[in-house]
């Protein structure tokens, strides 16, 4: 997994709530037996009309935001479906951060496990930030994750929480497996006291 | 004497392997279930790394996304990446030594149906799938819920899961649902009334007398759709009702083995006293069919209402969702739900694709037919379900008014197979989400129970399904 540090990127805004990963990415294409591939697919059918052509109308095809790494969008980011696709998608496309007042759990450690960070904000705050990123085109925000600090060019400093463990592996890019795997000898242990256990009734 | 805890608590607690001051909690997973669409990454992620699969025993695998539901073409995939996806699986399978309910098998199916039916599915088990619906499974007391492929790499490799422990919530039902009104309705009503994202970062533990009266099938049809509102899982409490449904079934204890598992079961409620990070009361004799008019299953209103208007929505946002809603959906704010007509008609999936789900749209639409301008797909959840409802010759219901009967699998929930909308056709769906696109391309999906999905069948329109003529 890529680490992510310090993040300086352009916002691209997508001014709507409770964004579902069959948006984010449509069935037709979780057909893939790999991880990667996903990037072309991602928002279709907001990003393409039917025959295949870019809809004009779509942020992430105007030029300003074809290099966003940062997208800001409204509550509830990520709900539905636990297609990983989603993350992956995102991410192929080039995005590292994502930020809402709200994300879905699933959608949360999806995002954790493929080096994107998620970072909640304040409706007004998140609000303030798509406007920003409407009005001065290209607009770019700094993500310190070590710091926990969101910083623009134009004043906007907050500080924003994430879990302490998955600040670590996102910091160091940490392969979740490997972290447990050292725990071995406890899973084996937990094991048999639990099959003794439920044996046992 | 010990502190009072909930039922997710008590399934909770006796499966921390590990739990660190500041980290996760590592969580021991008592079945994996597997199917073709969010697993093969996870596999391809082991061999890379040279791992195995730590407990093939404990994994169990279905093909249900993907597979299409007519009979000649479900052996024959046409479409050759869901192929090549089923395929990978089988060869997964085979070398892992997980056990595959493949395609033909008898015990093929959506894998939320087949774990209940095989009895895999157990109270007090912890239980994970790639896929959100796993909230299913809570109806027996387990606490199950969805991951991502990489989590499901992570169970496969280890048989735990790292989880930042939920908020508990009650929802109390009092009452008894007025004929007419199933659990579907009552799911969709309190999606409604929590908003998709109400149950974010909570277990749901549904409680009360109403809750008590439902069948396990009615129960899972609940616990399903938890995840609509953000909920990580849904239970109930298992009892008599449980072990009736549970007793004989394949995977189920038997002999001294059942008597105590029963006797250890009977420990899996909510102890007097226990606290909840939040309650919700709902009077369940109150409910009424209920019919979801936007694109997010929290957008409902019961069948008599109509469209609700933007103008009233709470705030800014609120309102460009409904306004963004209605046009997706070619609707106008004070459409009365019975007004609006279909063209295609959906009984099937996780939520309802099970025996009890087909009898009861069989009884709506017995003696009826089908409107000529209305295409009626009825989808089993299982190969199991299929074979039971032909035996009561459900089929033939369907059929001779003039629905399809299918094969089972996913089917139109989803539409990763051929059974999908054309753009801008409406449909009344017992499935469980009403997303953009969900059932195709600016398809139109209404989410409704199997009853009121049978009656608008026939009707051609939405309708009441408390007035409805049942004939012989």
């Amino acid at each position: 997994m890529e680490p992510i540090r310090k993040h300086r990127g352009v916002v691209a805004p997508l001014h709507r709530e409770n964004i579902d990963t069959d948006q984010i990415i449509p069935k037709q294409h979780l057909k893939r037996i790999e991880r990667t591939g996903f990037g072309q697919f991602l928002f279709f059918d907001w990003r393409y009309h039917p025959d295949g052509r870019d809809r004009e109308d779509f942020v992430l095809n105007h030029e300003h935001f074809r290099s966003a790494t940062i997208l800001v969008a409204g509550k509830n980011f990520g709900c539905g479906s636990s297609r990983e696709h989603a993350a992956w998608a995102l991410r192929e496309f080039g995005f590292r951060v994502v930020l809402a007042p709200s994300f879905a759990d699933i959608f949360r450690n999806n995002a954790g496990n493929n080096g994107l960070l998620v970072i909640e904000l304040a409706e007004p705050v998140i609000q303030r930030i798509a406007e920003h990123a409407d009005k001065h085109r290209p607009y770019h925000l700094d993500v310190d994750l070590e710091a926990q600090t969101i910083t623009d060019d134009f004043g906007l400093a907050e500080k924003f929480e994430v879990e302490p463990f998955r600040r670590h592996r996102l910091l160091h890019g940490l392969d979740e497996i490997g972290i447990t795997l050292e725990h071995e000898a406890e899973i084996t242990r937990f094991e048999s006291a639990h099959e003794r256990r439920i044996s046992q009734g | 004497m010990h502190k009072p805890k909930t039922l997710f608590e008590k399934v909770w607690d006796s499966h921390v392997l590990r739990a660190p001051e500041g980290e996760p909690t590592l969580l021991y997973i008592d079945l994996h279930l597997v199917h073709e669409v969010t697993s093969p990454q996870a596999f391809e992620g082991l061999r890379l790394a040279k791992r195995k699969v730590r407990r093939p025993d404990l994994t169990f695998a279905t093909i249900d996304h993907n597979v299409p539901t007519t009979s000649d073409e479900r052996f024959q995939i046409k479409d050759q990446i869901a192929a090549q996806q089923i395929a990978t699986l089988r060869k997964n399978c085979e070398v892992s030594g997980v056990p595959l309910f493949d395609i033909g098998s008898g015990r093929q199916g959506i894998v939320h149906v087949i774990g209940p039916e095989l009895g895999l599915t157990q109270p007090g088990m912890t239980i994970v799938c790639g896929d959100s619906h796993t909230s299913t499974h809570g109806a027996f007391g387990a606490l199950a819920f969805g991951i991502g492929t990489s989590e499901v790499e992570h169970v496969l490799a280890t048989q735990c899961v790292s989880q930042t422990k939920p908020r508990s919530m009650r929802i109390w039902v009092s009452g008894k649902l007025p004929g007419g009104t199933t659990s579907k309705d009552l799911i969709l009503d309190i999606i409604r009334r929590l908003g998709t994202d109400g149950g974010t970062g909570h277990v749901i533990e549904y409680a009360g007398e109403a809750v008590r009266g439902l069948s396990m099938e009615e129960r899972m049809t609940m616990c399903n759709m938890s995840i609509e509102c953000g909920a990580r899982a849904g239970m109930v409490a298992p009892d008599d009702t449980t072990f009736a449904y549970m007793d004989g079934r394949p995977y189920a204890p038997n002999g001294n083995a059942w008597t105590k598992a029963i006797t250890e079961w009977r420990q899996l409620i909510t102890d007097e006293g226990a606290a909840f990070d939040r309650e919700l009361a709902i009077d369940g004799a109150k409910l009424e069919p209920i019919v979801t008019w936007g694109t997010n299953p929290g957008m409902s209103v019961p069948v008599t209402a109509s469209i609700p208007n933007p103008e009233q929505a709470r705030d800014a946002s609120e309102r460009a969702a409904m306004l963004a809603a209605l046009e997706y959906m070619g609707l106008k704010a004070g459409t009365r739900i019975e007004d609006i007509t279909l063209d295609r008609i959906f009984i099937g999936s996780c939520t309802n694709g099970r025996l009890e789900d087909l009898r009861a749209a069989a009884r709506v639409i017995r003696g009826h037919r089908v409107r000529s301008d209305v295409t009626v797909l009825v989808v089993p959840g299982s190969e199991a379900v299929k074979r039971a409802a032909e035996s009561e010759g459900l089929d033939r219901i369907f059929r001779e008014a003039g629905a399809q009967w299918r094969e089972p699998g996913c089917s139109m929930c989803l539409g990763m197979n051929p059974d999908i909308l054309a753009p801008k056709q409406r449909c009344a769906s017992t499935s469980n989400r009403n997303f953009e696109g969900r059932q195709g391309r600016e398809g139109r999906t209404h989410l409704v129970s199997p009853a009121t999905a049978a009656a608008a069948a026939v009707a051609g329109r939405f309708v009441d399904v408390r007035g409805w003529e049942y004939r012989n």
